[in-house]
């Protein structure tokens, strides 16, 4: 009795009704206005690759071990190194990484040893084309400088 | 000339797919129409085959880890500790306690986040747009946890081999408790708006039904064998990562009818955050990583291990000739498996089921193809 004057008086749709309506109410707004309001990403996050320099003089932090582009799945980093003949130590000469083929595992920031490459929380890398996607030392320690609209 | 032309033929083949909306992804299936009723379907796979297993035999165990999130994208978590355990087994090595129980807070998460999606997805092909928009409010929170935790929120590559890459962030615990009490009672929403629904019961009932016994054939698992009223979940059959220590219940339908999947999905969820709770009151403290050689070299042998993943039973098989990578590397995803019951459920029913029977099988192509 009771479920058939529930189906006579609609009351099963108007509940679900009743749902959808109440959240009609600004205060359970939670779709975020991307372009102009910009996302904070936590602190792990892994984004753009850069390549630390030391703050103080400003030298690389990177030492040329080349565990990172043995840790990558995909093989795009590429580091070149050259020996110091005074010192004796390897210098890191070139380092190159394709972006257009990371998939973001962390595994290269897992494998270095001086916390020189870093996935950052920089996450606006999209192109029109592939040209720039394999990203040079300057770029790596420099970072991406993804456009700001203004609205 | 042929004695019979299709014109003659009452018999219309109808290709539904692959770019339709409510085959979530890339299935074509080719269907044989009698005017409305389908005498039969058959699904055409494979056009989202990247090579994933010829991927495993060409990098090191640890390098392939990611690989595996990129096949279920909806439960990247789940996927990764079914490879993490696999390679534990061939190595010999179990994660420490901690380890252990971060992984089934995340795995459980996990499983909400794509009970979700189900959730959404296949109201949506059923014509109810709004729970889409509800579930991803839903999903936010538990992808939050993932991005603090891992620093990626849909291919997380959470799990390491040997136990965790990265320690518990402060505030993990009350995070996980906060998302928690939003979901549950947001379930019961879902549920005052669909379950009680003329519409949505009329579209279910009886649409689909696959009994028990069609289930062991067809070898299905996951919701669906339970929607059928089968006991059967890996957690409790074969506990894995310490899902013996919590208590949980197997929630069984008795049909085995599409309403019936919806049911056993919704009350799982529940069954989850119950898990959470539990284990996330108790994570040991302790060390998070097993002693795990820098380079993996296992021993000579082969390794099979499942784990109850959101749509089923998720099993790696590895075998190891002694090198840093894998001999040979199968996957059995639980959706590959669960799609082939298709031309049977389909059977007799009309063109519009056909859309809630794709829905209901819970299917990621991602994982079909690999």
């Amino acid at each position: 009795m009771r479920k058939f004057l529930r189906t006579i008086f609609l009351i099963d749709l108007i509940e679900g009704l009743w749902v959808t309506f109440h959240y009609q109410r600004p205060k359970y707004m939670v779709t975020e206005q991307y372009p102009a309001q910009r996302p904070k990403v936590a602190e792990r996050y892994r984004g753009a690759p850069r390549l630390n320099i030391n703050p103080d003089n400003g030298e690389t932090l990177c030492i040329a071990c080349n565990l990172c582009a043995l840790a990558c799945p995909e093989n795009l980093i590429v580091v070149g190194a050259e020996r110091n003949e005074q010192t004796r130590r390897k210098e890191l000469t070139t380092f190159t990484y394709d972006t257009s083929r990371c998939m973001f595992c962390g595994l290269c920031e897992d494998a270095c040893p001086v916390d020189a490459l870093e996935l950052t929380q920089d996450f606006e890398m999209a192109g029109y084309n592939r040209d720039g996607q394999i990203w040079d030392r300057q770029m790596l320690e420099e970072g991406p400088r993804p456009k700001q609209y203004k609205y | 000339m042929p004695d019979q032309t299709f014109l003659d033929s009452t018999e219309l083949v109808l290709n539904m797919g692959p770019q339709h909306p409510s085959t979530h992804g890339v299935l074509r299936v080719v269907l044989k129409l009698d005017g409305e009723k389908v005498l039969g379907a058959d699904c055409v796979i494979g056009y989202l085959h990247r090579g994933v297993e010829k991927i495993g035999e060409n990098r090191t165990y640890q390098q392939f880890a990611p690989y595996v999130d990129r096949m279920d994208y909806c439960a990247a978590v789940s996927n990764g500790l079914g490879y993490c355990l696999a390679v534990e087994k061939l190595l010999n090595a179990e994660a420490p306690p901690r380890a252990q129980a971060v992984r089934v807070v995340l795995t459980e998460l996990n499983r909400v986040a794509s009970h979700l999606i189900w959730l959404g997805t296949h109201a949506l092909d059923i014509g109810a747009i709004t729970p889409l928009f509800y579930v991803m409010r839903e999903r936010e929170e538990i992808l939050n946890i993932f991005e603090k935790y891992c620093g990626a929120r849909l291919t997380t590559h959470a799990f390491r081999i040997g136990g965790l890459q990265y320690e518990t962030y402060d505030g993990l615990e009350a995070d996980v408790k906060a998302a928690c009490d939003h979901v549950l009672p947001k379930i019961d929403e879902y549920e005052r708006l669909l379950t009680g629904n003329r519409i949505w019961v009329g579209r279910l009932t009886n649409v689909g039904v696959l009994n028990a016994a069609d289930c062991k054939q067809y070898g299905v698992t996951g919701p669906m064998l339970r929607a059928a009223g089968v006991k059967w979940d890996l957690r409790k059959a074969q506990p894995y990562s310490g899902y013996q220590q919590y208590d949980f219940e197997i929630p069984t339908g008795t049909h085995g009818d599409t309403f019936d999947r919806y049911l056993v999905r919704m009350e799982e969820m529940r069954q989850s955050v119950r898990i959470i709770r539990q284990a996330v009151e108790r994570i040991p403290e302790g060390p998070i990583m097993a002693k795990i050689p820098k380079v993996i070299k296992p021993p000579v042998g082969e390794a099979y291990v499942s784990i109850e993943a959101p749509k089923g039973e998720l099993g790696y098989f590895i075998v190891s000739d002694g090198s840093a990578q894998p001999y040979r590397l199968r996957v059995r995803p639980p959706s590959f498996v669960n799609l082939q019951a298709l031309d049977q459920m389909t059977r007799g029913a009309l063109v519009a089921d056909v859309v809630a029977i794709i829905g209901t099988l819970d299917i990621v192509l991602g994982e079909v193809d690999r």
